[in-house]
């Protein structure tokens, strides 16, 4: 039996697509420093998901051979399925987030969220050229074609970095009375004198300045900078408790120069540390604003010009 | 939109009972004392006005 089912032309290149989509599911599905999915039964509800994407690619491309164009519609239920994966993630992580010391903000989970949607469009990519290839050619080019959407994969889910887009600098936490500044840009006010020497023995502070103009306004979305926040509290840790409103950790911009500063009160305190961490923080894709794609900037550059 | 919660004040500031629970102490010490308890009690920021009065805040939006 199992010899009859090799004897379809389509058995191999089925096999390798599905193999290759799995493959491309499991590596991007890496527990990293944001420690998710961490636990066994998020990472099989999705290792699952990504089988079927896989299953869904690699079958799709006998169908269209066989003149079955129905069948793609079967495409537009996988795709209905992944959206409501995007959802799911976005529900879990804000049910989350209203527990967390330091929470990740709705950005950044809306863009965890449109990640995982998009590593499963990614694996029926995958499944479906490494198919194609072996089915048109033969197995070895659907190896060939599995490898290179594998590479293609991870060029297109690498995101930037913060410090791809920003100088990251150690600054000083200064108490002026009451009120707390990080090098010259204006944190907060604080009352107590017993915070005040909790911050003064704990704290840390830094300055990114950013390197284009277009970073600076992403850099002063909300968003983004509570993902710095969260970032930095999750992996160094955070001094604080809750119903200690006024040891939240904070990033404040200067409104005047686009300046970004950090102000975190850490576990670990490693200056070094932290500022390897800010440099890679994610750049949110929902944060990311392009004003000088605008026309408006751009005639004002001709007419300058 | 965030909300004064409580006053901790000292005598001599000027400071009268109005729209919330207002806190009287003689001298800085004992306001930053009752200050610091109502910042637990109240899960409030306290703030220095820097005329001799702390007003304990709860902002909307932070988390607690």
């Amino acid at each position: 039996m199992i010899e009859e089912f090799m004897k379809s032309p389509y058995t191999v290149g089925v096999i390798i697509g599905i193999v290759f989509g799995i493959i491309s599911r499991l590596s991007m599905l890496r527990t990293d420093y944001r420690q998710y999915p961490a636990n066994p039964h998020g990472r099989i509800v999705h290792i699952s998901l990504g089988v079927i994407a896989a299953s869904l690619g690699a079958v799709a491309v006998p169908a269209l051979l066989e003149k079955e164009y129905t069948a793609v519609t079967f495409l537009t239920l996988a795709a209905q399925q992944f959206r409501e994966v995007r959802s799911m993630e976005r529900e879990t992580l804000t049910r989350i987030d209203s527990l967390e010391l330091v929470p990740r903000g709705v950005t950044y989970i809306e863009g965890i969220a449109i990640a995982f949607e998009g590593r499963n469009y990614l694996a029926i990519t995958t499944a479906l050229l490494s198919t194609l290839g072996s089915v048109l050619f033969t197995w070895y080019w659907g190896v060939a074609a599995g490898l290179l959407a594998l590479v293609l994969t991870h060029f297109f889910m690498s995101g930037k970095t913060v410090s791809q887009l920003a100088h990251i600098e150690q600054a000083e936490v200064v108490m002026k009375g009451p009120d707390l500044y990080v090098n010259d840009i204006y944190i907060m006010n604080i009352g107590l004198e017993d915070t005040r020497e909790k911050i003064a023995r704990h704290s840390l502070g830094f300055i990114l300045h950013p390197k284009t103009p277009d970073f600076k306004v992403t850099l002063a979305n909300l968003g983004q900078r509570q993902a710095i926040l969260h970032d930095l509290s999750t992996i160094l840790g955070v001094y604080r408790d809750s119903g200690e409103p006024s040891l939240v950790p904070q990033a404040k911009i200067d409104l005047n120069d686009g300046r970004l500063a950090v102000f975190i009160l850490p576990q670990d305190r490693d200056p070094a540390k932290a500022m390897q961490v800010i440099g890679q923080v994610p750049v949110l894709e929902n944060a990311v604003r392009m004003p000088s794609e605008s026309k408006a900037q751009k005639g004002e550059a001709k007419s300058e010009g | 939109m965030s909300k004064i919660v409580a006053i901790a004040a000292l005598k001599e500031s000027g400071v009268r009972g109005g729209g919330v629970p207002t806190f009287y102490s003689d001298d800085t010490a004992s306001m930053q004392k009752i200050a610091f308890t109502l910042e637990k009690i109240l899960d409030a920021t306290a703030h220095d006005l820097k005329n001799g009065t702390i007003i304990l805040v709860r902002h909307e939006g932070g988390s607690s």
